[in-house]
């Protein structure tokens, strides 16, 4: 997929003579003994890059390994327990539902890798789901939706800037900030409902309309097609283009084998989902196609990919998380940094929320209290996908694999018919054992150093 | 003062005539701690200069003048023969003054292309230009003969000190940079290792660059430099021609502040008085 040439293994096309200067053990030193150099080097075909994959996961540096396996379990798992939960009917469900925690996750990403954390994202959210339902009422503010939307976001986004700008500027700890900020927010939310419920479900309304549409709507099942043919066809073109052009002028690139490997799973998946999506899952009547919300995910994760990976403020965002002082001393201005990222974090937790009164089609004082167990949800999410909590590692994408986990456990212990305790209590183990992984890997990390 | 610099470079064998950065009568105190006391040294093109002192005798205080970190007090600096005003580590940067720290300054999660072009990114169409960063950063580094890292994509958390460190000075190096400030290069590296980065500091020597190495260790002084200055309490109490001094000779001045060099040549000593 786009956005992941910085997630290729460490390998070099010693053929090519840009590369091979440095690829070449020189000095005499020969400190570099024949055990210290992985296959790595010298990969150039397919196997011997998957042999160099294989052994950066060893040396601690696992990617999106444990969360491909993470998807694989549960969905063995809960099939084995309940034969539905692999219908189209339930993955349709289970990708609507996940769409929260997945943008909810690639909110806290931004912290996560800058070193921080945001424990306020689940009530951003809240907070977001409350403000666009009231501005889209009738007989309140009556702004049309576009209006509403854009206020919303805008509010979240300087929510993030307040909160950023006390982690940057005073230094204090990001999690007294977000701690403090998520209480306030749950108050705020709770005032601003005044005790009642606000809803967006009221067919006559054509504002209120688009908002219950972003998550419920859905493409037409032709349409889903041709979407995904676009998309697909452009995104594997470039991608293609992209690597090519490296391999040309000798610089550090995938064999052609593993982009059109990677072009060929990606296509695959985009497939299954659109087929998956364009079974009727209505019991009665016709529910088909592709839900609004499975773009909407996309084009977050594509946007947030892009600005993290490609640009010069994604570069220091990471620079940040991995040594402060070094980023310091390179001239970035770490509070600006900092602050837009709680920012966007913000702005993202907002777009949440936007989809998340959609979801829940009215909103009560019960479910803002609730929307605070989102933020385990996310940081979990974030970290079973691969996001270090530590800082300095983590990518957009973790968030949507992430997310998929989490909605898988909540949709198959519920399918099961396991209680929502024990469903807090197993979220709150994978993410332990997620936060486990982290830990180890980042100690093997060390030890190797 | 009671020594003159220029005069022991020119006592010197090979020196050029004006050398291309000169601090004269630097001063700088913190509070009432006075850091440095009239400093003057010379860094020649092409030439080391390893500048010794025990622990407190201003080194890296000194280092940090020159890198715009601190600003000196009183004095003068020229550059190419004329007076500059250092403010910033933007100001030296522009000047083409680069320094490599003690503390590695690079970020363990980035890899080697990120990391020498932090901060100085290069960009296409508002976006990061990958292959031209990585392009240069192999030129830089197989120009200075870094050739032991698997690949400059890699993470710098993967490589060994003497990588790291290396890495370090080629991104120094990397911006048309005439001198380069070296903070304790070899310590905590091995054997091995230290002869790396002493080979790479030499190849910087060779490409005309004035190098500055600040070390504790007077095994790596004697084998890099080919000048000397010894700082005793924010003194410069010696600086001369590396063949003019001893192991011994330097011991003594970085420990008492006096001392006598093998081949006395004049005006280099300090004098015996402090």
């Amino acid at each position: 997929m786009a956005g992941r040439e910085t997630d290729t293994p460490i390998a070099a096309n010693a053929s090519e003579p840009a590369a091979a200067g440095p690829m070449v053990d020189l000095t005499a030193a020969s400190e570099v003994t024949a055990a210290d150099v992985p296959p790595a080097i010298l990969a150039q075909s397919l196997g011997q890059y998957l042999r160099a994959w294989w052994q950066r996961i060893r040396g601690g540096d696992s990617g999106v390994l444990p969360v491909l396996l993470g998807i694989i379990i549960v969905a063995v798992a809960f099939q084995i327990a309940n034969a539905k939960f692999l219908s189209p009917q339930n993955l349709v469900n289970l990708f609507e539902q996940s769409s929260i925690y997945m943008l909810l996750a690639m909110a806290e990403i931004f912290a996560l890798v800058l070193g921080e954390i945001d424990l306020s994202v689940g009530l951003v959210m809240g907070f977001g789901a409350v403000l666009v339902s009231e501005l889209v009422q009738p007989q309140g503010f009556n702004w049309p939706w576009w209006l509403a939307i854009l206020a919303t976001l805008l509010i979240c986004s300087a929510v993030g800037a307040i909160q950023g700008s006390f982690v940057a500027r005073l230094k204090m700890p990001s999690f007294i900030v977000t701690l403090g900020g998520l209480l306030i927010l749950e108050g705020v939310s709770i005032i601003v409902l005044g005790g009642s419920l606000v809803g967006i479900g009221n067919s006559h309304f054509s504002n209120e309309v688009f908002v219950y549409n972003l998550f419920w709507g859905r493409f037409d099942p032709a349409v889903s097609w041709i979407l995904l043919i676009v998309v697909g066809v452009i995104a594997a073109g470039w991608e293609w283009y992209r690597s090519a052009r490296r391999r040309r002028s000798g610089l550090v690139a995938p064999p052609a084998s593993l982009t059109a490997l990677k072009i060929i799973v990606a296509a695959a998946a985009g497939i299954l989902v659109v087929a998956l999506c364009n079974v009727n899952r209505a019991h009665f009547g016709t529910i088909e196609g592709l839900p609004y919300i499975i773009p909407i995910v996309l084009v977050v994760l594509a946007t947030w990919t892009m600005l993290l990976q490609r640009t010069r403020f994604g570069r220091y965002v990471y620079a940040i998380g991995g040594n402060p002082e070094a980023a310091r001393r390179a001239g970035i201005k770490l509070p600006t940094i900092r602050t837009w990222g709680f920012v966007l974090g913000a702005l993202t937790a907002g777009i949440a929320g936007v989809l998340f009164a959609s979801w829940q089609v009215s909103i009560t004082t019960n479910i803002i209290k609730d929307a605070n167990s989102y933020v385990l949800l996310a940081v979990a999410a974030a970290v079973i996908g691969g996001t270090s909590l530590f800082g300095g590692r983590g990518k957009t994408i973790h968030g949507v694999l992430g997310g998929l986990v989490i909605g898988g456990i909540y949709n198959g212990l519920f399918l099961i018919g396991v209680t929502s305790e024990w469903i807090a209590i197993v979220v709150a183990l994978v993410l332990l054992s997620a936060g486990t992984i982290d830990v180890l890997s980042r100690r093997g990390a060390q030890t190797r150093a | 003062m009671n020594h003159d610099p220029g005069g022991a470079v020119s006592a010197g064998a090979s020196a050029p005539a004006e050398p291309l950065m000169k601090l004269r009568g630097i001063d700088k105190h913190f509070g009432p701690v006075q850091a440095l006391y009239q400093v003057n040294l010379d860094l020649p093109a092409g030439q080391v200069t390893g500048l010794c002192g025990d622990n407190g005798a201003g080194k890296s205080v000194l280092v940090r003048c020159i890198a715009g970190v601190h600003q000196a007090d009183h004095g003068q600096i020229f550059f190419e023969g004329h007076p500059v005003h250092i403010h910033t580590t933007r100001d030296a940067a522009s000047l083409g003054i680069e320094t490599v720290y003690q503390d590695l300054a690079l970020a363990d999660n980035l890899d080697i292309v990120q990391n020498m072009f932090l901060g100085r990114e290069r960009l296409r169409r508002g976006l990061l230009d990958e292959d031209s960063m990585e392009r240069a950063a192999a030129e830089t580094l197989s120009s200075l003969r870094v050739t032991t890292v698997r690949s400059i994509r890699q993470p710098v958390a993967s490589l060994s000190g003497g990588q790291r460190q290396s890495v370090a000075v080629a991104k120094a190096v990397m911006w048309n940079s005439k001198v380069v400030l070296l903070d304790e290069p070899t310590a905590a590296l091995g054997v091995v290792q230290t002869g790396m980065v002493l080979d790479l500091v030499r190849r910087l020597r060779d490409r005309g660059l004035a190098v500055m190495v600040i070390s504790h260790n007077l095994n790596d002084v004697f084998a890099v430099a080919d000048r000397i200055a010894v700082l005793h309490l924010g003194r410069m109490v010696a600086e001369g021609p590396a063949t003019d001094f001893d192991r011994q000779s330097v011991i003594e001045y970085m420990t008492t502040g006096t001392g006598r060099l093998r081949a006395p040549v004049g005006a280099v000593a300090a004098g015996g008085s402090v």
